[in-house]
């Protein structure tokens, strides 16, 4: 945590100010974090993966539409990959390489957006519901109950079924269905939090619930809540294969799990055509992969006493 | 309550106005807390449908061709004041919005058919799994940062990152369809060859051969995530003080990790193959699909694309309660086994 190693001495910081203080100590901990982040081979490895993908999805915004457009393509379907075709071409003669390609550009941003969301109403609830006990906090945590027990792939069909089917809600029903473990953990750490006394001090100074939720609370959970985003991305990634493949995603976007949809529709499975299916899987993998291994390196370097590798 | 009678101390405080025993307490809250749950599900599945602006007869003729006669049946049915809807929805949550549109049955009758497939998929699956992954995560745990232990946390770790019905569709494709030298050995789908009679010795091993496939897929994808919890807890167990003292005592390994370590640490696991149900409820859904077996999952996918909303409502208040079901039982076996919960 941030308040654990002060390594600016008292004289100085009295000259520096409080905020001066508190910014320089952040500075020092972000510093800390990158050095032993650095030490971390499989967290490296996961970073290296998905600034790959990241390359990818960018310069697949270079792609000619053209050749993504299933009325101009002139290759023919379900060829295997070939010097011309590496990774083969899909029912309709198209370049699975580009597809995939373009894929990315989707699958990571409903990833990236989804986990925002639910970062956000995660964390919102959580801080809310460990501030303020009682009936406001008791209700908060029921309700965050009620979301964890339920399943959560029939909830998210429901929801993408009435809401019906686009990028945006897709988004929606992701983040709104992922978002009580989130809540589960901020609040407890809300609680400790609340328990310390420079908040007890800051109470008796004047500061109000907004001030202490946002100064003292949020600094304190956003070292957990970011090493919770990394683990939420891939869940959100996932959520999105699967509901895209279902059926649920946007028609025309075209993502990881939309091309496995249309695989599956064409029969590249009877077809034997394996390049196809296994591309936008491998693709999902590892970015997932990549996820998971940053949102571990990162939880070992936060808390070193949950040893996870 | 006689028991109650039997000892006066420990009969409700008038203070307290709570149960003075903390079992009889705790079981009570947690049930309440299961209730309290499924009454949510139970209003939001009715609201879910009908609060968003549009016409509800809409949502429940999307694509599909509906003749004037049966709309105006529907807009009979869904005009009426929401109050009204809501008492004859409370009094029969299943039945209650009507039959199948798809089917034009009772749910009920769609959905008993479909019960026994999924219930043996993912039956066997989660045996399968429960057993491999915990000797999987007892020996990755017990001999931390070995060999075996390095490989099997990163494979279980892959399999983690891995959409379970893209791992079935690559298995079918391999071993059903077969590529290259591996010819297709397995049937690509469905639970029997048509014509089969499954009640007969021969029709079992014929439902079997068939199972192969899904369950291995599904045990492989469950299994990562069983070993993952038991390889935790195994370690959490490892360095507790008891495990100590058995090692001090001359205890040979293997009979500190068996009888002393092991047993504590299944515990969490064992509930937590419980409060899984949800996650394993996924899976059945897409594996199913993959593998058109027709069970409740493939029956969700073919109620979503229509959509048949009643069918979705019934099968999506049946998954619910199952889980909520499930978590209850396993809150309740850890506050018996384990007395520092139930606080």
């Amino acid at each position: 945590m941030t308040m654990t190693q002060q390594s600016i001495n008292e004289s100085s910081a009295a000259a520096l100010g409080a905020r001066d203080v508190v910014k320089a100590r952040r500075k020092a901990s972000r510093q800390r974090f990158t050095t032993s982040f650095r030490q971390n081979k499989s967290g490296l490895l996961g970073l290296t993966i998905l600034l790959v993908f990241i390359a990818v999805a960018i310069g697949a915004f270079f792609i000619p539409a053209s050749s993504l457009d299933v009325t101009q393509v002139t290759a023919d379907p379900f060829l295997p990959p070939s010097l011309q075709w590496p990774l083969g071409t899909d029912d309709s003669g198209r370049s699975v390489l580009l597809l995939v390609a373009k894929g990315a550009q989707i699958s990571l941003l409903v990833g990236f957006a989804a986990t925002m969301l639910s970062m956000f109403i995660g964390t919102t609830v959580g801080i809310v519901s460990g501030h303020y006990r009682g009936l406001t906090g008791g209700v908060l945590d029921r309700v965050t109950d009620w979301f964890l027990v339920i399943p959560y792939l029939p909830l998210a069909i429901v929801l993408a079924t009435v809401l019906g089917r686009s990028l945006l809600n897709i988004i929606v029903v992701i983040g709104v269905t992922s978002w009580p473990g989130t809540a589960r953990l901020i609040r407890a750490q809300t609680l400790s939090v609340t328990a310390r006394p420079y908040l007890e001090r800051s109470k008796a100074l004047g500061a109000g619930n907004l001030h202490q939720m946002w100064k003292h609370v949020l600094p304190n959970v956003m070292p957990l809540v970011l090493a919770n985003t990394t683990l939420a991305v891939s869940i959100s990634i996932l959520s999105e294969t699967t509901l895209s493949f279902l059926g649920l995603g946007d028609p025309t976007a075209i993502s990881w799990g939309s091309i496995l949809e249309q695989g599956f529709a064409a029969g590249a499975i009877s077809q034997g055509a394996w390049w196809f299916l296994a591309a936008p899987g491998v693709c999902v993998v590892l970015t997932v992969l990549a996820f998971n291994l940053i949102g571990r390196a990162t939880e070992d370097i936060l808390d070193p006493r949950q040893e996870t590798a | 309550m006689a028991l109650l009678t039997d000892t006066p101390a420990r009969t409700p405080s008038a203070a307290g106005g709570g149960w003075a025993n903390p079992s009889i307490r705790y079981a009570i809250k947690r049930t309440g807390a299961a209730l309290s749950t499924f009454l949510f599900v139970l209003i939001f599945n009715f609201f879910l449908f009908r609060i968003l602006p549009g016409d509800p007869v809409a949502l429940y003729t999307r694509g599909r061709n509906v003749d004037p006669e049966s709309i105006r049946a529907l807009e009979a049915k869904l005009h009426r004041p929401i109050g009204q809807q809501f008492v004859e929805y409370i009094k029969n949550p299943f039945t209650g919005n009507g039959p199948s549109v798809k089917y034009n049955e009772s749910v009920w009758d769609v959905i008993g058919p479909s019960l026994w497939p999924t219930l043996l998929l993912v039956g066997t699956a989660t045996i399968i799994a429960t057993i491999i992954g915990v000797w999987l995560g007892i020996r990755s745990g017990w001999n931390r940062g070995e060999r075996f232990d390095v490989v099997s946390t990163n494979t279980t770790l892959v399999l983690y990152s891995m959409p379970e019905f893209w791992f079935g569709m690559i298995m079918l494709i391999v071993f059903a369809v077969g590529i290259g030298p591996i010819p297709g050995m397995f049937p690509t789908g469905g639970l029997s060859d048509p014509g089969v009679d499954t009640s007969s010795p021969a029709g079992w091993v014929n439902v079997a051969w068939h199972l192969v496939l899904p369950v291995t897929t599904l045990a492989v994808i469950y299994l990562a995530e069983y070993s993952l919890i038991m390889r935790a807890s195994i370690i959490e167990e490892r360095g507790q003080d008891y495990v100590q003292t058995a090692r001090a005592k001359g205890l040979m390994d293997k009979m500190v990790r068996r009888d002393h370590a092991v047993p504590n640490a299944l515990l969490p696991t064992m509930t937590l193959v419980f409060l899984n149900l949800g996650f394993v409820v996924g899976g059945a859904i897409t594996i199913e699909y993959v593998y058109s077996i027709h069970g409740l999952g493939s029956l969700t996918v073919d109620a979503l694309q229509g959509p048949d909303v009643p069918l979705l409502q019934a099968l999506f208040l049946l998954f619910s309660g199952a889980v909520i079901f499930a978590n209850l039982v396993a809150d309740l076996l850890y506050g018996y086994f384990d007395p520092r919960v139930r606080t």
